[in-house]
C-alpha cells in the first residue's frame, strides 16, 4: 500500500492573518512540501494542473522534475494531468522524460479538470469532454508502446510514423490512474485498460465513492484483468491533525469555514460526517482511514490534501511530520493485516517492469488475449518483487 | 380498471412557501387532493409524499456550495423525482419565482425530471403576477424535459375569498375551478406513469460508449 499527498496548488490568503504567498512563495513551498513529503516517509507526492488563478500549477513535470534531483525515494505523481485539453503527443513526451530523469519514480493520474474556460482556452468543447479523455488516451498509449505510430483521430492532427521520444524507461510506460468524481464512463475506461482508478473520495460523501469503487471493480474482472478485488484502487483523503482532538478542530475551524471549496456552507461537523475529511488526533485519522477499506475494499494507494486553504507552510510540515511519524506507519501495519496475498500492492516501475520481463519469458507468460492490455501480468508480483512501496 | 398491482401511483409534491400556515402549501394540497380524487376514481391508490423546501433550506444551500446533497436532501430528492407525478408551488417574489424555489430545482441533476408530469401553481398577493408561472416556472420544467399540464394554477389573495356559485365549472373559471381542471390534466399523464416502479442505472453508459475511443 503506497501511502502520499496530492496538491492543488492554490494561493489562498490565510483567514486567521489575511496573509496570502506571492506565487514564488507558494510554488517554492510546494517543492519544500514535496521533499518533506519523502523526508517523513510517504511513498508518492502528487500536483494538480491549473490554468488559472489563483492556481500555481500549470507546467506539472517542470515542478516534478525538480522534486525528481532533490529525492531518492519517493513516487512523483499528478493529480490530475488534463486528458481533454492537453495534446497526448506532449503527455507522452513530458512524461516519459520525467521517468528518465526520476529514474522510473513516475506515475500520473489523468482528468477532465473542472474548469470550463480551461477548454476554449485550449481551442476545445466542453462537451467533448468524455470523447476528448477517451481518444487522446488512446492514443497516449499507443505512443508509449509503439515505435512507430500512425494515427487519425476526431479531434487532433493525424500523424504518420511518429515516434515519441524519448521512448518510456526501460520499455515500460509509466502507470496511469484515471481520477473521476462522478462519470461512469471514466470508471469504464480503467477498467477496460486494466489501470488504475483514482476516487477524489474527499468531496463526496462515501457512499458515492463506494458505489464508484464497486462499479470499476466488476468492470475490471469484466474486461480480464484479474478479479474484482485485484483492481488498482486509489483514494483521496483530507485530514488536520493535533494530539489533543479539540485543539485541532480550534485550529482547522477557520480555514475550514473559509476554505475556496466547501467555506460558508455546512458546519465543520456536517462536513466530517458526511465525507471523509477527519479533523483529530492521530488515532481519529488511523481509525477513520482504515474504515476506508471496510467500503472500498483492499485498495493501493492513499493520498491526503494536506496544504490547501491558506494553511501556512508552517503547519502544512507539522502536520507531515505527524502524518509520517504517527499515523502512515500504524496504517501500514495495520493495512497489511488480513490483506489477501494476491490483492497487487501499489505499482510502481519495478513491478511494472518486472511484469513486463515475465511477459516476455516464454515458459511463464500465460494466454494473453488481448497484447495491448499490460496489467494482467503486473497484478500478479514474480516471486521476489521490489517492495518499494509496499 | 386497473389490477390491484398497478394501481399504485406516487405523487410528490413540493411548495416553497414560507409562512406558517402558508396560502402556497394551502394551494399545494387542494392541488394535491383534486389529482389523488380523479385518480382514485380511475381505481388508483396515490402516496403522497409532500415537502416543504423551508425544512430543507440550508441543506438546499449546502448542495449547492458542496456539490453534493446531504443524506436527508438525497433521500428527499429521491422521493421527489421517481415519483409518477409532482405538484410544484411557489409564491411569486419580484414577477419570478421564489429563489428557494428555484434553488432546488437548480441542484437537482437536470435529466432527474425527464417525462415526468407536473403541475404548477404559483401564490402571490395580487392577480397581476398570474402571468410570471407562465413566463419563469413553466419554461424552467420545459427545459427540464418534464411534461408541464396546459393548466397552470395561480392564486392571487383575493382567491381565497371567492366561490364557484355552488357548482364547479370550468368556465366561471373559479379557484376551485382551475383546481379541478389541472388536476384531471395531472391525473390522466399519472395514471400512465411508470415512473415510480422503474429501476434506474446510476451507471448507464450513454449509447454507442466506446472505452477504447
Amino acid at each position: 500500500m503506497q501511502f502520499g499527498i496530492f496538491t492543488v496548488g492554490d494561493i489562498t490568503a490565510d483567514p486567521t492573518t489575511g496573509d496570502a504567498p506571492t506565487e514564488n512563495a507558494r510554488i517554492k513551498a510546494m517543492l519544500t512540501i514535496a521533499q518533506k513529503a519523502e523526508e517523513v516517509g510517504l511513498d508518492v507526492f502528487a500536483t494538480g494542473e491549473h490554468h488559472n488563478p489563483p492556481f500555481v500549477p500549470s507546467s506539472p513535470t517542470t515542478l516534478l522534475g525538480y522534486i525528481a534531483a532533490k529525492t531518492e525515494r519517493i513516487i512523483l505523481s499528478t493529480a490530475t494531468t488534463l486528458i481533454t485539453t492537453n495534446d497526448p503527443v506532449k503527455i507522452a513526451e513530458d512524461f516519459a522524460m520525467l521517468q528518465h530523469i526520476a529514474d522510473g519514480r513516475v506515475d500520473l493520474t489523468l482528468g477532465r479538470g473542472n474548469t470550463g474556460p480551461v477548454y476554449p482556452w485550449f481551442g476545445r468543447d466542453i462537451r467533448d469532454g468524455i470523447p476528448l479523455a477517451m481518444e487522446n488516451y488512446a492514443l497516449l498509449r499507443r505512443l508509449w508502446r509503439e515505435d512507430f505510430v500512425d494515427w487519425e483521430g476526431q479531434f487532433r492532427t493525424p500523424l504518420q510514423g511518429f515516434v515519441s521520444t524519448p521512448r518510456p524507461l526501460d520499455g515500460v510506460p509509466p502507470f496511469v490512474w484515471h481520477g473521476s468524481i462522478r462519470s461512469p464512463e471514466i470508471a469504464e475506461q480503467a477498467a477496460y485498460y486494466g489501470d488504475g482508478f483514482f476516487s477524489n473520495h474527499i468531496f463526496w460523501p462515501a457512499a458515492h465513492t463506494a458505489k464508484m469503487v464497486r462499479y470499476y471493480r466488476q468492470r475490471f474482472e469484466h474486461y480480464g484483468h484479474g478479479t474484482a478485488a485485484q483492481a488498482i484502487v486509489g483514494l483521496g483523503g483530507q485530514v488536520f491533525l493535533n494530539k489533543n482532538s479539540q485543539v485541532a478542530k480550534r485550529e482547522f475551524r477557520p480555514y475550514f469555514d473559509n476554505a475556496p471549496v466547501y467555506g460558508h456552507g455546512p458546519s465543520l461537523e456536517e462536513f466530517t460526517s458526511q465525507t471523509p475529511l477527519t479533523v483529530g488526533s492521530p488515532q481519529e485519522v488511523i481509525d477513520r482511514t482504515l474504515g476506508f477499506r471496510d467500503y472500498v475494499g483492499d485498495y493501493q494507494r492513499q493520498l491526503w490534501l494536506m496544504d490547501h486553504a491558506g494553511l501556512p507552510l508552517k503547519t502544512v510540515l507539522t502536520q507531515l511530520d505527524i502524518l509520517g511519524e504517527e499515523v502512515v506507519p500504524v496504517l501500514r501495519a495495520e493495512f497489511a493485516k488480513n490483506r489477501p496475498a494476491d490483492v497487487p500492492n501499489g505499482p510502481t516501475h519495478e513491478s511494472l517492469r518486472q511484469a513486463a520481463q515475465a511477459r516476455q519469458a516464454p515458459i511463464t507468460a500465460g494466454p494473453v488475449e488481448r497484447g495491448d492490455l499490460d496489467t494482467i501480468a503486473a497484478i500478479t508480483p514474480p516471486a521476489g518483487a521490489g517492495q518499494t512501496g509496499a | 380498471m386497473p389490477t390491484p398491482a398497478a394501481a399504485k401511483r406516487t405523487l410528490a409534491v413540493v411548495s416553497a412557501g414560507l409562512s406558517q400556515p402558508s396560502s402556497t402549501r394551502l394551494l399545494a394540497d387542494k392541488l394535491a387532493a383534486a389529482a389523488v380524487a380523479r385518480l382514485a376514481d380511475e381505481g388508483f391508490t396515490t402516496r403522497v409524499v409532500t415537502y416543504e423546501l423551508r425544512d430543507f433550506a440550508q441543506d438546499i444551500v449546502n448542495n449547492m456550495l458542496t456539490g453534493f446533497a446531504s443524506p436527508r436532501l438525497e433521500d428527499m430528492i429521491e422521493d421527489v423525482t421517481a415519483a409518477d407525478g409532482l405538484v410544484a408551488v411557489t409564491p411569486i417574489f419580484t414577477t419570478s419565482y421564489s429563489g428557494l424555489f428555484k434553488m432546488f430545482f437548480d441542484v437537482i441533476d437536470n435529466r432527474s425530471l425527464t417525462d415526468q408530469p407536473v403541475l404548477i401553481g404559483a401564490t402571490a398577493g395580487t392577480a397581476r403576477h398570474s402571468l410570471a408561472l407562465d413566463y419563469t416556472v413553466r419554461p424552467m420544467f420545459t427545459y427540464l424535459h418534464a411534461v408541464v399540464v396546459p393548466t397552470a394554477v395561480f392564486a392571487a389573495s383575493e382567491d381565497w375569498g371567492s366561490g364557484d356559485g355552488g357548482r364547479i365549472d370550468s368556465r366561471l373559471a373559479t379557484l376551485p375551478a382551475r383546481i379541478e381542471r389541472a388536476a384531471g390534466e395531472l391525473a390522466s399523464l399519472v395514471a400512465g406513469s411508470d415512473r415510480s416502479t422503474r429501476v434506474r442505472d446510476p451507471f448507464e453508459l450513454p449509447a454507442g460508449f466506446n472505452p477504447a475511443g
